[in-house]
């Protein structure tokens, strides 16, 4: 088995392993698998850089034509090394964040089941394949956000988690299968190399969008970004892993992937580029209305998606070098931050960014931390994130006619982030330092690795830019592009617009950081944004389910026999009219009433056993009428050459009514009719209907010639072949010997039942 | 081969009988009984061998030459449902030695259970329509006795609404028989498909098989025939609620499959939008019934109908995959359904109750049943890697390939929705903190084995089915060919030289 493959099942035993063990120890188990794996991918760097692309048979369902199968081209191997590099320093910090809870463990083993679902969906060349570790990302962060799960909210955020992103899913099964079925393959690299048989499909435009929604859902794309803030229920680590740094760039991850595909529909640019950017200036605006550290972080996460997804909508190269760079810039430094976060929370007990501050002096570790993750956070050199801003606003200028409105809003999105990195670090670590619920110190280093290491890579990545252009960006970008491209990153621009663009930001951002306590309340009080927004409609949209769903239920399964064999009727009446109605067929046979013959007579009572039965005031009296509707039937057979018939049936109907009495005196039934007049009206309308529409369709097959074969050749039969005289009998006992079987099983089982029936009731009730 | 065709009969027959004859001695009931199954699924196991590649096993009961007698035929379909059908009965066994197996056994449990699976497995191997109607009577009288089991004024209302219901549902389908005599004269399954297509009057045909749609469809509970099925079915014992969501209104689905791709695949034109509407308003007002209900066992008896809406769809639309998709979705389903049925009686040994509002905090406290609920909950709402997804694949690929976006949106939709309500059931009665009262005492260490291993056994099913698909598609796939081939059914069961168990006859 190739290597790439065994890293999954490699990752899922191991998670499966850390059920077994201690909690302690499940977290180094942890924290070595993700590394290993790290090591393991990051292995494959150079051959990758160099052009290579590791293939492996993975999972197929051939019979379905799912060939099933992975792939590590750059794009997948730079999403490999952020899951297993961030994933590693995650089970660390959980570790030690979470000692002693009780719930550390499940935690543990899920978020190793994460990660192997998270390298499955970027390894993946198979659509379905993708499809199915997509999903089961979805389902580990229900779990996660769910791990406080005595908590209501907890509980609400985790089912919002999963509907809205399970819903994209939806979406994007979809998508995916109209895209394999106009392709002719699910392997997404076949659907690259198919593309003009993709586009060309009459369903391809809305294939794109159902692929685009299942993304934006994932990826909390505005209008669905409201589900991000509220996954913070979920424990930081679990956090700063799922939210910010892996799961949600999936959406992002899938849309690249599939921009070879669709590089060349005006559509994908558009809506790609205008919908990022809406993300981007909604989180922004959304993080500035927050106090919450952790809702801050999450609002400004769902920015960098924006940003993301707005860069892939850019198209051309620079745009995908920025994309990629800023991914990677992102994930070093909100998972940083986040980590950040959760030792302040840890630590003093308080996320609350407008109660704490001056936190330097007892937690110095951290604030160099925190402060390094922001400067690159804040676009500011030499870190990496000044790399990826200037390439941000390169690559906007090069949009085109929208460059304008891009560069105005991406300016303001960007001072805005200026201003939430100050508040992360210059405002919670410097300053007059304030009361905390706990005495705050540096945490356990198990909790400071993570944020330490992230921010240092995040300046060792700025310095060297040539090395991360080569190794990491430039493969990645190969891949987004489906073409070879050259890429360079550099510190140093020289004196430009996009440079005194940078200063603009920073300096636009400084006054915002200045002017954050009142901007806050300011924001806050602007309540249209909860009112309008469509976290308000998802919870409408819920509800209303919920109520159709019961109004629906009441309707249907009203709980009255009554109405329920009415509906039975009604339902057969209209379904026969229907047929009859629709495709014709009413026909009756040719009928001389001269030629009557007298013993038809009988009929007559039938019918007036029906009036009886019908009129009847009392039930006895209306079972008594149906035993003569029973006894004309019988007359019939009688008359017309069938005396066994007939007799059988005297006997049935005679034991019927007996027994039906009977059961009438014992049974406390009702004895008496007590419809409404409307109701009865109701009913007899459903009656009628039915016998007529049964009339009909009997009337129809009466009027074609009937084929007698099967009379003939048991008459020829029976004597000869089954040596019985009455063919009736052979019939029941020998040609058809195991209908009469079945019949007497039927009695029999009759039979025992009531038997058992009977019993019990002698002998009590056991239960 | 010849002589195994009858065993499906012969051998819950058998069971049945015996097991009545040790009235009174509840332990030799539930060895007979579970030896009954242990024959019954190896039986199963032996005719799939036969006929997994295709083919069919035809057998004239009596000696008598189709279409005068009784044929018997076995094909790929009817094996794989005969095979689940086992493993359902073994499954049910083992459970059924639990709590409350005394008291269950000495009301006949045992034969009556036998009987009903005589009608199942009846339904599946006969090629007869009268004979299906028969099956059809000994199913619903065994399920009756079954129903009314414990005797509770509960049960015996529920049971008398399900007998009311399918009594009529029961006479529907003795008319259609009738209907469809009186205009092919012939009632063997194999001879009325070869007529079907040339009777003159196809008005008149297709009202009488709408006449049997709706008698089949009152069995497979759809919309808008379904009502006997949520009125009764939270008023069984578990074991019996299981068996009941596993098989009954399988058969239906059955019937109509068998019955539409012989008699009806001809007028596609039309019964395809009918059973298309049926199929996407039975998927909608069911789950919508389980979102809107807050007691397990309610939610699962909704649920069944949901997912009938899904079988529905590939005789509808009359393709390959979407055939397949619906034979694989039965296979799950009946596997996925039972299990949930019989984790809702094991919620309630742990939780004490089948009301959402008083359970609360079992995955704290019993995290191996969470996990077990887990991997049915999740099957079936369609979440990949498990049974459900791919069935859901299945249906959706085959509805979008044959044109019908509508039933895929409606299947996607309906997912979701089904997704909500496991939801609801996982963050109600594990994730919610217990609520005030007393926990029940943990049962003996013998009863707990025996629920939980069939529990683990199907769950064990429905993840080598999600993990390893490739066999059970192929296997639909081979289903849906078969179905698809009438001529070859025709041809196996017409053919002068057609296999008989007894001597020709001249």
């Amino acid at each position: 088995m190739s290597g790439i493959a065994l890293a999954l099942l490699v990752g899922a035993g191991g998670s499966a392993a850390m059920a077994f063990v201690p909690a302690r120890l499940a977290a180094w188990l942890g924290a070595g698998l993700a590394a290993s794996l790290c090591a393991f991918y990051a292995a494959h760097l150079g051959a990758v850089s160099t052009g290579a692309v590791p293939a492996a048979a993975f999972w197929g369902v051939p019979a379905l034509d799912i060939a099933g199968g992975l792939r590590l081209d750059g794009l997948a191997l730079l999403f490999a090394l952020l899951i297993t590099g961030i994933g590693a320093l995650v089970f660390l910090y959980a570790g030690s964040y979470m000692a002693g809870d009780a719930r550390l463990r499940r935690l543990l083993v899920m978020l190793g089941l994460f990660m192997t679902a998270m390298l499955g969906a970027v390894t993946a060349d198979d659509a379905i394949l993708l499809f199915i570790f997509w999903e089961l990302t979805s389902l580990a962060s229900f779990f996660l956000v769910g791990t406080n799960h005595q908590s209501p909210a907890a509980r609400k955020a985790a089912l919002q988690a999963l509907l809205v992103t399970g819903g994209g899913g939806l979406a994007l099964l979809a998508g995916l299968v109209l895209v394999a079925i106009a392709a002719g393959t699910t392997s997404i690299s076949g659907m690259i190399a198919a593309a003009p048989a993709v586009l060309a499909h009459p369903a391809a435009e809305p294939a794109m969008l159902l692929v685009i929604a299942g993304a934006f859902a994932k990826s909390a794309q505005v209008p669905f970004h409201f589900w991000l803030p509220n996954a913070m229920a979920a424990p930081t680590p679990v956090s700063a892993y799922l939210h910010s740094a892996t799961m949600v760039k999936l959406g992002v991850y899938l849309l690249a992937r599939f921009n070879p595909l669709y590089q060349g529909v005006a559509l994908w640019h558009e809506l790609l580029m205008w919908a990022g950017l809406a993300t981007a200036a909604t989180g922004a605006l959304l993080a500035l209305r927050e106090t919450d550290l952790k809702r801050v972080l999450a609002h400004t996460t769902v920015t960098g998606l924006g940003t993301l997804v707005m860069l892939i909508g850019i198209a051309p190269e620079l745009s995908a070098t920025a994309a990629v760079t800023f991914l990677l810039v992102h994930a070093f430094y909100k998972a940083a931050l986040f980590l950040v976060v959760g030792i302040v929370d840890h630590e003093t007990g308080s996320r609350d960014g407008a109660a704490l501050g001056g936190l330097g002096r007892a937690m110095p570790l951290t604030a160099v931390a925190a402060g390094l993750a922001a400067f690159s956070m804040a676009g500011l050199p030499p870190f990496v994130g000044f790399v990826a801003k200037e390439l941000l606003y390169e690559a906007k200028l090069g949009a085109g006619p929208a460059s304008d409105v891009l560069i105005v809003l991406g300016f303001l999105i960007n001072a805005s982030m200026v201003a939430v990195a100050g508040v992360l670090s210059l405002r919670l670590f410097l300053g007059a330092s304030r009361p905390t619920p706990e005495t705050p110190h540096d945490p356990h280093w198990a909790m400071i690795a993570g944020p330490v290491l992230l921010a240092l890579l995040g300046l060792a990545a700025g310095s060297m830019p040539a090395l991360v252009a080569d190794l990491v960006v430039e493969p990645a970008v190969r891949a987004i592009l489906g073409r070879p491209v050259a890429v360079t990153l550099k510190l140093w621009h020289g004196f430009n617009l996009v440079l005194a663009l940078s200063a603009a930001t920073v300096l636009l951002g400084v006054v915002l950081f200045l002017a954050w306590e009142r901007i806050v309340p300011g924001l806050r009080r602007a309540e249209a944004i909860d009112r309008f927004g469509p976290a308000r409609f998802y919870e409408r949209l819920l509800a209303g389910t919920i109520s159709l769903a019961e109004r629906c239920t009441g309707l249907v399964q009203h709980g009255h026999l009554h109405g329920y064999i009415a509906t039975l009727f009604a339902a057969t009446a209209i379904a026969l009219l229907g047929t009859l109605a629709v495709r014709g067929g009413f026909d009756a046979p040719a009928f001389a009433f001269g030629a009557l013959d007298p013993r038809a007579l009988a009929l007559v009572a039938i019918v007036v056993g029906v009036l009886a039965t019908v009129l009847a005031r009392s039930v006895l009296v209306a079972v008594m009428a149906m035993g003569l509707v029973g006894f004309a039937v019988s007359l019939l057979f009688l008359l017309f050459g069938a005396p066994d018939v007939a007799f059988t049936q005297f006997a049935v109907e005679t034991l019927l009514v007996v027994i039906l009495a009977a059961a009438l005196v014992i049974l406390p039934i009702a004895t008496r009719d007590d419809r409404a007049p409307r109701r009865k009206l109701a009913d007899a309308a459903v009656a009628i209907l039915a016998g007529a529409a049964v009339t009909a369709v009997l009337l129809a097959v009466l009027a074609t010639p009937f084929d007698p074969r099967l009379g003939a050749w048991f008459g020829a039969n029976s004597y000869p072949a089954a040596h019985g005289r009455n063919v009736v009998n052979v019939i029941l006992v020998d040609f058809r010997a195991l209908d009469t079987l079945g019949e007497i099983m039927v009695l029999a089982i009759a039979a025992f039942a009531v038997v058992a029936l009977l019993r019990r009731a002698r002998t009590g009730d056991a239960r | 081969m010849q002589a195994l065709l009858a065993a499906p009969l012969l051998v819950p027959l058998a069971t049945a009988c015996l097991a009545a004859l040790f009235w009174g001695r509840a332990a030799a009931q539930r060895a007979i009984g579970m030896a009954g199954s242990l024959v019954l699924l190896a039986v199963a196991a032996l005719l799939l061998r036969e006929v997994a590649a295709g083919g069919r096993i035809v057998g004239q009961m009596g000696g008598w030459p189709a279409p005068f007698g009784i044929t018997l035929v076995v094909d790929a379909f009817a094996a794989i449902m005969l095979l689940i059908t086992g493993v359902m009965a073994v499954s049910v066994s083992l459970y059924a030695m639990a709590s409350g197996a005394r008291e269950r056994d000495r009301a006949g449990f045992q034969p009556l259970l036998h009987s009903l699976l005589l009608g199942v497995c009846g339904a599946f191997v006969t090629g007869d329509l009268f004979n299906l109607y028969v099956w059809f009577e000994v199913m619903l009288i065994a399920s009756f006795g079954l129903l009314v089991l414990e005797r509770t004024p509960a049960q015996i209302d529920g049971g008398l609404r399900y007998v009311m219901l399918n009594l009529v549902g029961t006479t529907f389908f003795l008319m259609a028989v009738g209907l469809i005599y009186g205009l092919a004269g012939t009632l063997n399954l194999a001879d009325l498909a070869r007529l079907a297509p040339g009777i003159a009057n196809q008005g008149a045909l297709a009202a009488a098989g709408m006449l049997l749609l709706v008698a089949f469809g009152a069995k497979a509970a759809v919309f808008p025939l379904f009502n006997w099925l949520p009125a009764a079915y939270h008023t069984a014992s578990v074991p019996v609620a299981a068996i009941f969501a596993a098989l009954l209104t399988k058969v239906g689905v059955y019937a109509i499959i068998r019955v539409w791709t012989l008699l009806f695949a001809h007028d596609v034109a039309f019964f395809g939008p009918v059973l298309g509407a049926v199929a996407v308003a039975t998927m909608v007002v069911g789950v919508l019934g389980a979102a809107a209900h807050h007691d397990v066992m309610r939610i699962l008896s909704f649920h069944i109908i949901s997912q009938i809406g899904y079988m529905l769809v590939g005789v509808a639309l009359m393709t390959p995959l979407a055939i397949a998709g619906s034979v694989f979705y039965i296979l799950h389903h009946i596997i996925v359904k039972a299990n949930l049925f019989l984790l809702a009686g094991a919620i309630r040994r742990e939780g004490g109750s089948f009301a959402l509002a008083r359970l609360g905090g079992l995955w704290v406290g019993a995290p191996l049943l969470g996990l077990l609920f887990l991997v049915p909950a999740l099957s079936l709402a369609g979440l990949p890697p498990l049974s459900g997804f791919w069935a859901k694949l299945m249906v959706i690929r085959g509805s979008i390939e044959a044109g019908a976006n509508l039933v895929a949106a409606a299947a996607l939709l309906v997912g979701l929705l089904t997704l909500y309500s496991m939801v609801k059931i996982w963050n109600e009665a594990f994730w919610k903190p217990a609520p005030e009262g007393a926990a029940l005492p943990a049962p003996a260490m013998g009863e707990r084995a025996a629920s939980y291993a069939p529990i683990v056994a199907l769950a064990g099913i429905t993840l080598a089915i999600g993990l390893w698909t490739e066999p059970f598609a192929r296997l639909s796939l081979v289903v849906a060919g078969g179905l698809l081939d009438r001529e070859g059914y025709i041809a196996a069961v017409l053919a002068p030289g057609a296999t008989h168990l007894a001597g020709v006859v001249p």
